[in-house]
């Protein structure tokens, strides 16, 4: 057993985040929220080039032939960045739906609790998307749209690439969003530690009290925590590893970012500040891929079917 | 990442299981818990079939007689012990885990050579000499004086909430032998005989009824230098090799032991009703992802330990707080399920969750363990 990342992973992921800190830091990230959610079809191509869409798909196919847990690293940096668009649908789309594998084709999905993300812009939509209706969305950077009729009219049918072929739909875009909440989560606590450093009150950095301090430490724990769950839910695809994955990720990413806003004071609750992104971001991924109450259902169930210990 | 055994793993593991089988149901029935003396004969006897059957020290180095077991090793003893239902390491715990690892790093030939041994075959018994009333987290706090009057030191103070101190042989003592210095500098960490003139052990009871632990007072103890480890005034560091081993994988098996019992709670909510209660299902189901998750990271620490030598990192601060807090959370639900019956000391599940009021106190309390995360890991600076 050597539940560590390997020295190939480790470069993927510092590849993946070098990209994404060229293309889109914090500028990027500002001025997509002042310009509004349309997306950066220029980025999108550039992700594809990257191979972020095809990851998973055999390089027989044109892929680049790797497996879960990279999607999940670098799905984790999306996540850091708060990398706008429907990366997910995207990504589950290569080798089904053409361009989707290099980014030419935008894709999104209906999930299974009746949201879309980013209608209006995709080229393709898998699922039923009739008489959708627009929200004004909590988060800047994800249009959403309500269809009416919801439960089932998720991605079922979607044959995802790669080993883990058998996988429906629902638990990768569980597992991928987990990997882009644990990304938010850990941007969150160092932004929190980078401001308890060099904010000053009473004369000291107020990371020096300790009431800050435990707050940064929770942080850091909900963190570390979420982290070895997704990363050992991509290496073993078990849907109640991917549940349990899911809920400690919300978990991290939600209250991670609440902290962070409290630990950055009134400045925390102002729109110059990227802390409420942060927030915004994670409790829109909350609603994807089934709720909590579905997690926690089928994690109870897993404690009597006598399976999965 | 890797979460697959390799078949040198696999094939210790196969070992393992077959002979805790077969030794197991030999076993003399488990002591009461105040029965100290049977749980010392108890305790020592598991010990001495460990010895013989090679599986003593295992994580311990192999020149102080260990079997050099990598992590994973380690980490596969743990879970299978567990899971056999082997008795715990109890009374030896301060020995193998603690004084053992310290004297084997810092020990002088001649220390190692009479201490380690006796320790691995289940011959003597250790307590851990740290806390006392005044010097709890803030150890460096303490203030029992040892102070040199020929070959010996002569030792008074008091110490508290040492286990085991009532059925030990030896005790790791730290004492402050400069006064003058700052107060991490003048400790030192002694090895002190237990049937030492001048000792007297007051059991205390705690709040789960039973006595646990003692209170030790020392009345002008004499202690040989030559039962020094380290420098004079170096006990500090001495002491810090100790609890990051401490930290490390003591709660494993523990681990391994609440996913059980949570498995066991569910099964039981079913038969009596509870289980159609939604709410409850939901805290049983998140309890579930908890307890996943810990053991995840368990892996992940014993994996990151074992890339780099065997030493542990700072993961077991982080593990330490998310797991004493989801022990207390697992018998409070456990209390739910049970329903008024939660109230009757006769409840096995009653008393453990009297005894996991501990687990965010013991071996640092949370609030130290925050500190520790925030300033050790997170890079925040020192209040004041």
């Amino acid at each position: 057993m050597d539940f560590q990342l390997t020295d190939d992973q480790r470069a993927l992921k510092a590849g993946v985040r070098e990209l994404l800190a060229g293309r889109f830091g914090r500028e990027r990230l500002r001025a997509a929220v002042d310009e509004g959610p349309r997306l950066d079809r220029a980025l999108w191509r550039e992700l594809g080039e990257a191979g972020f869409f095809a990851l998973r798909l055999p390089e027989a196919d044109g892929g680049v032939g790797l497996g879960l847990p990279e999607a999940v690293l670098a799905f984790e940096e999306a996540g850091r960045v708060l990398l706008p668009g429907p990366l997910i649908a995207t990504h589950l789309a290569a080798g089904v739906v053409d361009g989707a594998a290099t980014g030419e084709t935008v894709v999104t999905a209906v999930d299974g609790g009746g949201l879309v993300e980013w209608l209006a812009e995709a080229d393709v939509v898998r699922g039923d998307a009739t008489g959708a209706e627009p929200l004004r969305p909590v988060d800047p950077l994800t249009p959403l749209h309500r269809v009416p009729v919801s439960g089932g009219a998720g991605l079922t049918d979607v044959r995802p690439v790669g080993s883990t072929g058998a996988l429906p739909t629902a638990p990768l875009t569980s597992l991928f969003t987990a990997a882009e909440q644990l990304g938010t989560a850990a941007r969150a606590c160092e932004t929190a530690v980078q401001h308890a450093r060099t904010r000053e009150q009473f004369g000291q950095p107020i990371g020096a009290f300790q009431a800050v301090k435990h707050l940064c430490a929770q942080m850091l724990v909900r963190v570390e925590l979420a982290r070895a769950a997704v990363y050992a839910a991509a290496v073993t695809a078990d849907p109640v590893d991917i549940a349990a994955a899911r809920l400690l990720a919300d978990e991290a990413a939600v209250r991670g970012a609440r902290d962070c806003l409290q630990v950055h004071g009134g400045m925390g609750f102002t729109w110059e500040s990227d802390v409420h992104l942060c927030l915004k971001r994670a409790w829109t991924r909350t609603q994807r891929a089934g709720t909590a109450t579905e997690s926690e259902e089928l994690l109870a169930a897993d404690l009597v079917s006598g399976v999965g210990r | 990442m890797d979460l697959t055994y390799t078949p040198e793993e696999e094939e210790f593991r196969a070992r393992l299981r077959e002979w805790l089988a077969e030794v197991l149901p030999s076993l003399p029935p488990k002591p009461s818990p105040d029965d100290w003396p049977g749980r010392r004969a108890y305790d020592l006897g598991w010990q001495r079939m460990l010895y013989d059957a090679g599986y003593a020290g295992l994580h311990w180095p192999v020149d102080a007689g260990g079997r050099g077991a990598t992590p994973t090793q380690h980490l596969i003893y743990l879970e299978e012990t567990e899971k056999a239902g082997a008795p715990y390491v109890g009374a030896n715990f301060v020995g193998l885990l603690h004084a053992g690892p310290t004297i084997a790093s810092e020990g002088t030939p001649a220390q190692r050579a009479r201490w380690l041994p006796p320790v691995l075959r289940g011959e003597e018994v250790w307590c851990q000499g740290f806390s006392e009333p005044d010097a709890g987290s803030d150890l460096a706090a303490l203030r029992t004086r040892a102070w040199r009057d020929g070959d010996d030191y002569v030792v008074s103070g008091s110490k508290i909430w040492t286990s085991h101190a009532e059925v030990a042989d030896w005790c790791e003592l730290l004492v402050r032998t400069d006064p003058a210095a700052p107060k991490h500098r003048g400790i030192s960490w002694l090895a002190m005989p237990m049937d030492a003139p001048g000792i007297t052990v007051r059991p205390l009871r705690t709040l789960a009824g039973s006595t646990e632990f003692a209170e030790v007072f020392l009345d002008e103890v004499r202690v040989p230098v030559s039962h020094r480890l380290g420098a004079e005034n170096d006990g500090w560091r001495v002491t810090m090799v100790t609890l990051s081993y401490e930290r490390g994988t003591a709660f494993v098996g523990e681990v391994v032991a609440c996913r059980r019992v949570l498995g066991e709670v569910a099964r039981e909510a079913r038969k009596n009703g509870r289980w159609d209660d939604p709410a409850l299902r939901r805290r049983l189901g998140g309890l579930n992802a908890e307890f996943r998750a810990l053991w995840r990271l368990t892996q992940w620490n014993v994996s990151e330990a074992q890339r780099n030598g065997g030493v542990p990192g700072v993961g077991g601060s982080v593990f330490k707080l998310r797991y004493s807090h989801a022990r207390q959370e697992l018998y409070d639900a456990a209390a739910e399920v049970l329903g008024p019956e939660a109230l009757d000391l006769g409840r096995q599940w009653t008393l453990d969750r009297l005894s996991s009021l501990s687990y965010t106190i013991a071996a640092g309390t949370s609030q130290i363990q925050h500190n520790i995360v925030a300033e050790r890991i997170l890079g925040l600076p020192k209040g004041r």
